[in-house]
């Protein structure tokens, strides 16, 4: 997926644009769904998030980083702001602002295909209780409090549940440092 | 920033701010305090590879088929060949969550030695977001229980059980966790400090007024 981004910032090309369309625009419509839009409203959403990742491709220059992850924040922001019609505070992921990664040698950086295949997998293997509340975090929308209420458990082991899914989602989403 | 930042929102918190579902308020203090901590910023975006992830698990919805041509078509059109400019990066988090620099925030008098300035949030928003600003060696405002707060040393310090706090460390602290923050003797603190629920800081604001006013 990075190189049709990269084809599209460097190349304007149109064809590239298409296929990331194909790609991404029915995940999207489905995620803003999940997050609580209608199905009309969600596919607009989607429109607009590739319209977007048109123009703004040129600000996704990591070869590292990976598209999904870029696409996925830019939906995130677009649903912030459309949906719950607040202020996105959230920036973009690799940043100019961040350089941790640029002293690792290729060969050493896993690539964002393995990497993939590890969060996966270790998301998989969460149990069943942690890995609800990340779903209802990342893919509901749904802030500790309301995952809490949703599920009639206090504010603290919903936030408890979050870090142990953490501790061991994050050796595989981490850079190596 | 001379000194190093020692307290960080916890996991959990950072994790719903990379979700996109931490509520206003304390998104905006998160991101106020991630200009100013690289390591925060760096967890946020491991954070952000678990939201693509599961994103990438979802099952797609299709799309009406005139949706895509009406989107290709679109990028042909000269207005949107046009590069959107880099987002305004010239004024910090914080200026743009304040509106002005923090120099030139107008202080309202809550009590003896404590001002504070609330910050305007989206109308639909639940929550309070405010600056406060304590004289020297004055007792902070009490943080309560129920619902989640933050808040974030812009000047200044102060100390608590937990230890000291100086500019750019942010507190998070569970709901069920009562602490007593006396503010830096020479310097006193401002902090931002975003709490999910309206009606939790009036009673705080309350709890700092009454004593002053003779109960
Ligand atoms: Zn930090």
């Amino acid at each position: 997926m990075a190189h049709l981004l990269q084809r599209v910032a460097q190349s304007r090309d149109a064809q590239a644009f298409a296929e990331l369309f194909e790609n991404f625009a029915p995940r999207i419509k489905a995620y803003m769904i999940r997050q609580g839009a209608d199905p009309t409203t969600a596919e607009e959403l989607a429109q607009e998030t590739l319209l977007m990742v048109w123009r703004k491709a040129g600000l996704y220059s990591d070869t590292k980083g990976s598209a999904t992850t870029w696409i996925f924040t830019i939906a995130r922001n677009l649903r912030i702001d459309r949906l719950r019609r607040e202020v996105p505070w959230q920036t973009f992921p690799e940043g100019q602002e961040e350089q941790a990664s640029d002293d690792i040698a290729p060969d050493e950086a896993v690539s964002e295909r393995e990497r993939r295949e590890r969060v996966h997998a270790v998301l998989a293997t969460l149990p069943e209780d942690q890995h609800e509340v990340v779903l209802l975090s990342y893919i509901e929308g749904l802030s500790h409090s309301e995952i809490a209420d949703r599920l009639d458990l206090p504010l603290g082991t919903v936030k408890s549940r979050m870090r142990l899914a953490y501790q061991k989602l994050r050796e595989s989403v981490e850079d190596l440092r | 920033m001379t000194n190093k930042i020692e307290h960080h929102p916890d996991d959990s918190t950072l994790m719903s701010y990379a979700a996109g579902s931490l509520s206003e308020p304390l998104c905006a203090v998160v991101a106020a305090h991630l200009e100013l901590c690289k390591a925060c910023v760096h967890e946020v975006h491991a954070m952000e590879r678990i939201g693509a992830a599961l994103f990438e698990d979802l099952q797609g919805s299709p799309i009406n088929s005139g949706t895509q041509e009406a989107c290709c078509k679109a990028i042909g059109q000269p207005e949107s060949n046009a590069k959107i400019p880099d987002e305004p990066q010239d004024h910090s988090v914080l200026t743009r969550i304040l509106g002005s620099k923090l120099a030139d925030i107008h202080w309202k008098r809550l009590g003896f030695g404590i001002w504070h300035h609330p910050i305007k949030l989206s109308p639909n928003c639940n929550g309070d977001l405010r600056l406060i600003k304590v004289a020297p060696g004055q007792v902070m405002p009490e943080h309560g229980h129920g619902g989640s707060e933050l808040t974030l040393i812009l000047s200044g310090s102060y100390s608590d059980e937990f230890g000291k706090y100086n500019a750019g460390d942010l507190s998070d602290l569970g709901d069920d966790v009562e602490h007593r923050p006396v503010s830096d003797s020479l310097e006193g603190c401002v902090c931002l400090i975003a709490s999910e629920r309206k009606a939790r800081f009036k009673d705080i604001v309350s709890r700092i007024v009454q004593p002053l006013t003779g109960l």
